[in-house]
């Protein structure tokens, strides 16, 4: 409630709005530390609880290990689904993306001269793919949704025809450590899985990118307001090529680290309904589904939610079938906390 | 005058330790337009929302309608007390009919199947009493502005409603709808209604009020009676201080009039614009004006290449340019400030920081890409300081901002890039008396340093106080042109004549 030039007289009156002001902005940065924190205390108490109900089973150096390994893939899938939905778009493709990567990786692998660029080879073609993803939506105008719903049904028969559609394993596929070796820190006491290694490094530069680089601010301005973005000179076109074009390559390289896992890859298996999990990290991290507002730090926290879930329902022996309802009914309740704490603050 | 419709008394409302409104008094009668005035944030919308239910006032305070005491709890409640309200951003649904938004909510059902026809039939002799051009089966999206105006009055007046509260009524209508929303409004007065009018407007305050009624900082400062109504009184009791000299014009172009800057000949788009050419020398403030429709903010859009062209071409300073995107157009020099500053201009949800930067965070970046962020904080700081941008703090999202403060952050952002030339859509729209008068002023230290300025306005006494050569557009073409001179002011009625086409008729 700003004023205009007050006069002495005014002073007494005008003070009473500053400091209005002033506890507004109070409020606002409570809001915005909320929001960072965001499901923070979630993860921590579903991790505490877990415990308990397991009997002191979760938290182990050896299960906290598996816990890391098994969300680095949805990490890393979630870290490009960021990109996406803070342009307000959405990519449906990430899992077949994964698994036509993963089969190009295979196949390159097996050439004996070649094989050590598997790796390169699997993270270009999910680049390949994702750029075109970006390309029709950038340049035709078409919506993120429809187009990425339908490269999640052509680029699924894509990576079937790569094998045709049959499994291709690689024994010795080079580089096989960063699926199934550790980092060790202290020699016998902490060492990190390779993949939650990648993982916190995609994290890391997805932060770098987004809040430290001009680009970052172009994704998060498209987001925010598409029309004003174009009127303030930002390249609409080249932002939203980039943003399906890392969730390409990041899906490709979840298709790398899914490779070296598991020494083989199937076209019709590998990465089925992955894009779920990871559009489910994205929005329990707290980034609006409309775009503009969210963070990568909240994506990480999501991707840990759903892992330690995933762990801790097995750890108190719950049925496979009751993990599915749980898992649906703990996303939805923690999302609708999430929008009653920051009730009126925020657009969804 | 009879008895009071509506009195409020001794009203308020806090929010946490905030007074927003403190001891309001208002008093309406049956068939009188009661304009209610003041700066943004001086409290006209929560004294609304008290009336349509959304806020509860402070225990204490008294609201009687018919001398009745009533309470109003919850937005069915102002309906319920007889009272609507037809907001700035319209209410309806424009995917349906204008006879469903009319009863929406409210709609006639045979054993639950709904009566289209009936509710057609019901809202046919309403609208016809209101002069409507368009059948009661049309879909609301098919409608103009002025037109989603009247359903909006019509389902007031379904409701039965006495009061009605109008919040800035002719925003986004052109003047013709303007002058029949008017007449509209007249016929309810004499039909008994009680109108609460709220404009930033002083002509139309002239011309619709039976009495003003002035908030600031959420007091009533004052209400004046018909023969009382002067400009001079009313923005004294808005702003609180005298003001002097409201449009700021010091600089004289006359004295030194620089080169030619901005050329634009012949520009078309094969649509609204036909074949518009236009020069604004340095220093030299060009009004643009025209009624809405006129194809001025087309133009615009064509300069900056926010829209393609079918012909003609952009000069700076006398060399052609191509300009296919407004980036292009900033990174030659010509910044543009859009009419519409939340659906084009700001990022609502972004700092005001980061909206201020956004146009030069390129050329600023470390290694290529990297953000300066030091640097970005100083500018932003910097321009607080220049523009009197009232926010605790450069980071505070803009969506939190009143218009004026928001429209000088998205000046700021024009302003980084130093243009040579800059164009202005509707500058002070929403704006409230005191950011319009610094708006006047920044202006005005633009065109004395230098740059070349192109001021789009349909508020003819802004255009008149500000520039120092107006360009009229009449239906996509350029209708003519005036320079001010020492001895012959610019006047409202030569621009009007030239805008509406008069001319014409008295050349004949």
């Amino acid at each position: 409630m700003p004023h205009d030039n007050p006069s002495p007289a005014e002073a007494a009156s005008a003070a009473a709005p500053r400091f209005a002001a002033a506890q507004e902005t109070k409020r606002q940065r409570t809001r915005l530390i909320i929001r960072a924190a965001g499901m923070l205390p979630v993860l921590l108490l579903l991790c505490i609880g877990f415990h308990l109900l397991s009997d002191g089973r979760f938290f182990t150096g050896q299960n906290l290990g598996i816990v890391l390994q098994q969300a680095a893939v949805n990490t890393v899938l979630a870290a490009g689904m960021t990109f996406v939905i803070l342009t307000g778009g959405i990519d449906l493709s990430v899992g077949s993306i994964l698994a036509a990567a993963a089969m190009a990786g295979l196949i390159v692998s097996k050439f004996p001269d070649l094989g050590p660029l598997w790796l390169p080879a699997a993270v270009l073609t999910g680049l390949v793919i994702g750029v075109i993803n970006g390309a029709l939506i950038a340049l035709l105008r078409l919506p993120p949704f429809i187009v990425t719903l339908g490269s999640l049904t052509a680029v699924r028969g894509l990576a079937r025809l790569l094998g045709a559609d049959t499994t291709v394993f690689n024994p010795s596929i080079p580089y096989a450590f960063i699926g199934n070796g550790s980092l060790t820190l202290l020699p016998g006491v902490v060492s990190i899985p390779w993949l939650s290694v990648i993982a916190l490094l995609v994290i890391l530069g997805s932060w770098l990118v987004l809040r430290r680089t001009v680009l970052g601010v172009h994704i998060y301005a498209v987001g925010g307001n598409e029309s004003a973005a174009r009127l303030a000179g930002i390249k609409v076109w080249a932002v939203l090529i980039f943003v399906y074009g890392v969730s390409g390559l990041l899906a490709g390289l979840g298709g790398a680290m899914q490779a070296a896992r598991l020494y083989a890859a199937n076209g019709l298996q590998l990465g089925q309904s992955y894009e779920l999990d990871a559009i489910t990290a994205v929005i329990l991290g707290g980034t609006s589904f409309v775009g503009g507002i969210g963070s990568i730090w909240g994506t990480l926290v999501g991707a840990l939610i759903i892992a330690v879930l995933s762990n801790g329902l097995i750890l108190t022996g719950v049925s496979d079938v009751w993990q599915y309802v749980i898992k649906g009914l703990v996303i939805i309740g923690a999302v609708a906390l999430d929008r009653y704490r920051l009730q009126g603050s925020a657009r969804t | 005058m009879g008895d009071p419709i509506l009195e409020m008394r001794r009203v308020s409302k806090s929010f946490f330790s905030i007074k927003a409104l403190r001891n309001v008094d208002l008093t309406v009668y049956p068939g009188e337009i009661h304009a209610l005035m003041g700066e943004n944030g001086a409290g006209k919308s929560t004294l609304m929302k008290i009336l349509s239910g959304a806020y509860r006032p402070d225990p204490g305070g008294e609201i009687r309608i018919e001398g009745k005491p009533v309470r109003i709890d919850g937005p069915l409640g102002g309906r319920a007390a007889g009272i609507s309200i037809i907001y700035q951003e319209l209410s309806l649904a424009p995917n349906l009919s204008v006879a469903e938004n009319i009863y929406l909510g409210r709609e006639i059902s045979h054993s639950g199947l709904l009566a289209r026809g009936a509710m057609r039939a019901g809202v046919g002799p309403m609208l016809e009493r209101l002069g409507a051009d368009f059948a009661p089966s049309t879909l609301v999206a098919h409608l103009s502005m002025g037109q989603r105006q009247l359903v909006e009055i019509a389902r007031a007046l379904h409701a039965r409603s006495k009061i009605l509260i109008m919040d800035e009524p002719t925003t986004a209508l052109s003047a013709g709808e303007s002058e029949r929303l008017f007449a509209l409004i007249r016929q309810l007065r004499a039909e008994g209604l009680a109108i609460i009018y709220i404009s930033h407007r002083m002509d139309e305050v002239y011309a619709l009020g039976d009495r003003v009624t002035v908030l600031r900082d959420g007091a009533l400062v004052g209400s004046l009676d018909k023969p009382q109504i002067r400009a001079d009184t009313i923005v004294r009791l808005m702003v609180g201080r005298e003001v002097s000299s409201f449009y700021k014009k010091e600089h004289d172009p006359q004295a030194r009039l620089g080169p030619p800057v901005l050329a634009a000949v012949d520009i078309t788009d094969g649509r609204r614009v036909k074949g518009c050419s236009l020069t604004v020398h340095a220093g030299e403030v060009v009004g643009l004006a025209g009624l809405i429709g006129a194809g001025r903010t087309e133009l615009a859009h064509l300069i900056i290449g926010a829209s393609p062209k079918t012909s003609g071409h952009v000069e700076l300073e006398g060399r052609a340019v191509t300009i296919r995107t407004p980036g292009e157009a900033l990174d030659a020099g010509i910044a543009y400030l859009t009419e519409d500053r939340k659906a084009l201009g700001l990022f609502l949800d972004m700092s005001c920081l980061d909206n201020i930067n956004l146009a030069m965070l390129g050329r600023d970046a470390k290694l290529g890409c990297m953000l300066d962020r030091d640097k970005a904080r100083d500018r932003a700081n910097k321009a607080f300081a220049a523009l009197g941008i009232r926010a605790a703090d450069v980071g505070v999202t803009a969506g939190g901002l009143s218009g004026g403060n928001q429209q000088k952050v998205l000046l700021s952002r024009l302003l980084a890039t130093t243009p040579k030339v800059l164009i202005l859509d509707e500058p002070t729209r929403g704006v409230d008396v005191g950011a319009k008068s610094e708006i006047y002023s920044i202006i005005d230290n633009l065109a004395k340093s230098g740059t070349a300025i192109l001021v789009i306005s349909s508020d003819l006494p802004e255009v008149i106080g500000i520039c120092d050569r107006v360009i009229v557009m009449r239906a996509g073409r350029i209708a003519g042109e005036m320079r001010r001179a020492a001895t012959s002011p610019l006047s409202q009625e030569d621009i009007m004549a030239l805008a509406t086409g008069m001319e014409q008729l008295d050349a004949s």
